[in-house]
């Protein structure tokens, strides 16, 4: 089979031997691309032909994966079973099943074997027409995905809206090198699925996309692509698919910033809040018996001791082959041992960031990094998931962390303030902190409550027992907020907000002076105002948006009370949110 | 007792005044109810004491509908180069800044009673649902024109999410 499409492929980093030519899976994905682009082409250069706008399929293992396996295991218990009456029907033995030799008596088996027959047929052109009526498409501006037979559904995301892309492998989908691919924009539940495409297509595709999204033009975007040809068998390659790091070699940097080795991981789970909880409620239950002598009481708890466990394992899961490395497109995360997962974050995507350290953490000098996103998942488990940026790590790896999602926090003195921020014992330095008449409200953590401004992010500095900072970039800010009730304003303070999108966190700072509050107020209002319009992230490679928002700037400075119409803005195709 | 929080070199706009009779309107008919449901158990039962629950609540309303004069006059916004501040609150203050380009919509919305008296509220909605502006007790015209200023306001300094 001669190839065309392979040697339009330019960039190859290292020129390697023509891949071997068994099938590949991703290869299915070509039977719905047009007659004439049935050559083979190169991994990279089909994730391109998926990004090309027209409507294309998914990965026909889709409907098993999706909850067909069941459907399987039941077509395969009936086919058994039905082998074994036959056998017996054949050669005689009377120790059939009985509800099936008395319908065979009543004369109703052919009809039953014909329904039976019938609705599984039905089940398996369902399955095979939901596949077929479930097409998706990327364009320079969107990606849609249209499925349902019955009722249809029809779902577009805007490129520039992109909060995070993610990829997510379960278990069984490896096994069939499948992925599924999400693209989160801005909202609850707000993401367009592309259940499942094949597993290395999949990373070329997010690297497709976020490269339309990022604001670079197509043909350049084309040239970016840096095919990754493998080569080897089908099980071979499954086999390294499965044993591959979770970051895509060709598009990160190999090593992850952070590692978390086991014993870390391990520690960390021991010395969490919950396992307290689990001991407490332990000696609880020992308590219990001991006084009652009943050991009914084991009965009651065992709900929870489930519930503990399971929370202990998924976080386990969660954080093992744990990896956050930077990419042109963002940032990205990937965990997971068996299911894996990995997500990108564009440029721009965290709204708010907090740096915890639990009480019990603190001997070992561990800490936790937790983000606001724009994208929420409804399920708790996926928010616990989504949200935590670094589920374990020392300073070393918060400051590297930190650098990465926030690169405006990189110089010296912001790594001073965010040090002076982590600490216990800074006291008197850069952060405005709490007046000593609100003793009475931060028993111990009064010196230490305060904020300061660290580069572009408002920093907010909580808790003397479980300490915390609270860091929000200006340009992702939605609005600054003081109050005051009874209380404080009798005692000359006042309590101030920072607002930010829906998440864990919440930038909130009590007991300040008003004086403080009230300056910190304005400086904050006008810098948020000043960095909301500068802000290019949503195309953070275009240099267009650049100019736009310069220009934006320039505009706004000159002429204060804007009329609406201003033709320049009204044309900028460059709006977001 | 002590000045209340509030900006340095500020000049508020006020709301109609006539949003007070909203107010009293509104405050009027929830006390009257519920003080009538928490009536109905004294009657019921006839003990004397159980009085107490609606005629103390009674009581709150009536000083919440004395006071309500002052709540209204405490609301205020002001529309700045970069950002609409709003305040409101005379026991529990609370001032909002809100970059103009932060807006993803503004809602006017009219209740029965603002419509008696002619009155609108405007809801300026951003990304995060803890902002919370909205303004009451602006005449309808004014409500209109200030919508149509944010928005062009928001057109100028549009900003991502």
């Amino acid at each position: 089979m001669t190839d065309p499409h392979e040697h339009e492929s330019v960039p190859i980093p290292e020129p390697r031997p023509e891949p071997a030519r068994e099938p590949e899976p991703e290869r299915e994905l070509e039977q719905q691309l047009d007659a004439e682009q049935l050559v083979a082409p190169t991994l990279a250069e089909q994730a391109r032909l998926l990004a090309d706008g027209e409507w294309h399929r998914l990965h026909p293992a889709t409907p098993f994966l999706r909850g067909g396996i069941a459907f399987l295991a039941i077509i395969g218990v009936i086919i058994v079973n039905a082998r074994d009456i036959f056998l017996e029907m054949i050669f005689g033995g009377d120790n059939g099943f009985e509800p099936f030799d008395r319908l065979a008596r009543a004369g109703f088996l052919v009809p039953i074997v014909l329904i039976v027959l019938l609705v599984l047929l039905l089940s398996v052109a369902g399955f095979y027409f939901s596949w077929r009526m479930h097409t998706f498409r990327i364009t320079d501006e969107l990606v849609e995905v249209r499925s349902g037979i019955l009722f249809r559904t029809n779902r577009r995301g805007r490129l520039d809206r992109i909060q995070g892309i993610n990829i997510s492998r379960p278990i069984f989908a490896r096994l069939f090198g499948a992925a599924r691919l999400e693209v989160n924009v801005a909202g609850q539940d707000a993401n367009v699925e592309l259940a499942y495409l094949g597993s290395r297509g999949a990373d070329d595709l997010r690297r497709a996309i976020l490269q339309l999204a990022s604001g670079t033009r197509a043909a350049e975007s084309a040239e970016a692509q840096a095919p990754g040809q493998e080569h080897g068998g089908i099980v071979e390659r499954r086999v390294s698919e499965l044993l591959a790091p979770e970051l895509d070699p060709n598009a990160a940097p190999p090593e992850s910033i952070v590692r978390i080795r086991l014993p870390r991981l391990i520690g960390s789970l021991v010395f969490s809040e919950a396992t307290v909880m689990a001991i407490l409620v332990a000696v609880g239950i020992f308590v219990a018996i001991t006084v009652t002598g009943r050991y009914f009481w084991l009965l009651v708890f065992l709900p929870g001791v489930l519930g503990f466990v399971g929370y202990l394992f998924s976080r386990l899961t969660r954080s093992l082959r744990y990896s956050i490395a930077s990419t042109e497109d963002g940032i990205r995360i990937g965990y997971g041992l068996l299911s894996t997962t990995n997500e990108t974050l564009p440029p721009g995507r965290i709204h708010a960031v907090e740096v915890s350290q639990p009480l019990m953490w603190r001997p070992a000098g561990w800490w936790e990094i937790k983000i606001n996103t724009a994208s929420q998942a409804s399920s708790s488990t996926d928010t616990a998931a989504k949200t935590t940026l670094l589920p374990v790590g020392d300073l070393d790896d918060v400051h590297r962390v930190l650098q990465l999602i926030l690169p405006s926090l990189a110089d010296e003195q912001s790594r001073e303030l965010l040090e002076a921020g982590l600490s216990a014992s800074a006291h008197d330095d850069a952060y405005v902190t709490s007046p000593k008449r609100a003793r009475a409200l931060r028993w111990f953590s009064w010196r230490r409550n305060g904020y300061a401004l660290i580069s572009d992010a408002v920093a907010l500095r909580k808790g003397a027992i479980w300490r915390s900072l609270v860091l929000v970039p200006q340009a992702r800010m939605q609005s600054v907020s003081m109050h005051e009730g009874p209380l404080l304003r009798r005692m000359g303070l006042a309590e101030l907000r920072v607002h930010t999108v829906a998440g864990p966190i919440s930038a909130t700072i009590g007991a300040m002076d008003r004086g403080d509050v009230v300056d910190f107020f304005d400086e904050v209002g006008r810098a948020a105002a000043l960095s909301a319009g500068a802000d290019t992230s949503h195309r953070w490679r275009s240099e267009n948006a650049m100019k736009a928002h310069d220009a934006q700037n320039a505009r706004a400075a000159e002429e204060v009370p804007v009329a609406a119409e201003d033709p320049v803005a009204a044309d900028d195709p460059e709006v977001i949110l | 007792m002590t000045e209340r929080l509030d900006l340095r070199d500020a000049e508020w706009r006020g709301i109609s005044t006539k949003y007070a009779v909203v107010e009293v309107g509104g405050l009027l008919i929830m006390g009257a109810i519920l003080s009538a449901a928490t009536a109905i158990p004294t009657f019921v039962t006839g003990i004397q004491w159980l009085a107490a629950i609606p005629i103390s609540l009674g009581i709150i309303f009536l000083i919440n509908i004395a006071l309500t004069p002052r709540r209204v006059r405490a609301i205020g916004y002001m529309l700045r180069d970069d950002d609409l501040v709003f305040r409101r609150g005379l026991m529990f203050r609370r001032v909002v800044a809100v970059p103009y380009g932060r807006m993803q919509l503004v809602d006017i919305n009219r209740g029965p009673l603002d419509r008696a008296v002619g009155l609108s509220e405007l809801k300026f909605v951003t990304a995060a649902a803890s902002t919370g502006v909205v303004i009451p007790g602006l005449p309808e015209q004014d409500a209109e024109e200030l919508r149509d200023t944010l928005v062009a306001l928001a057109e100028s300094r549009r900003a991502g999410l």
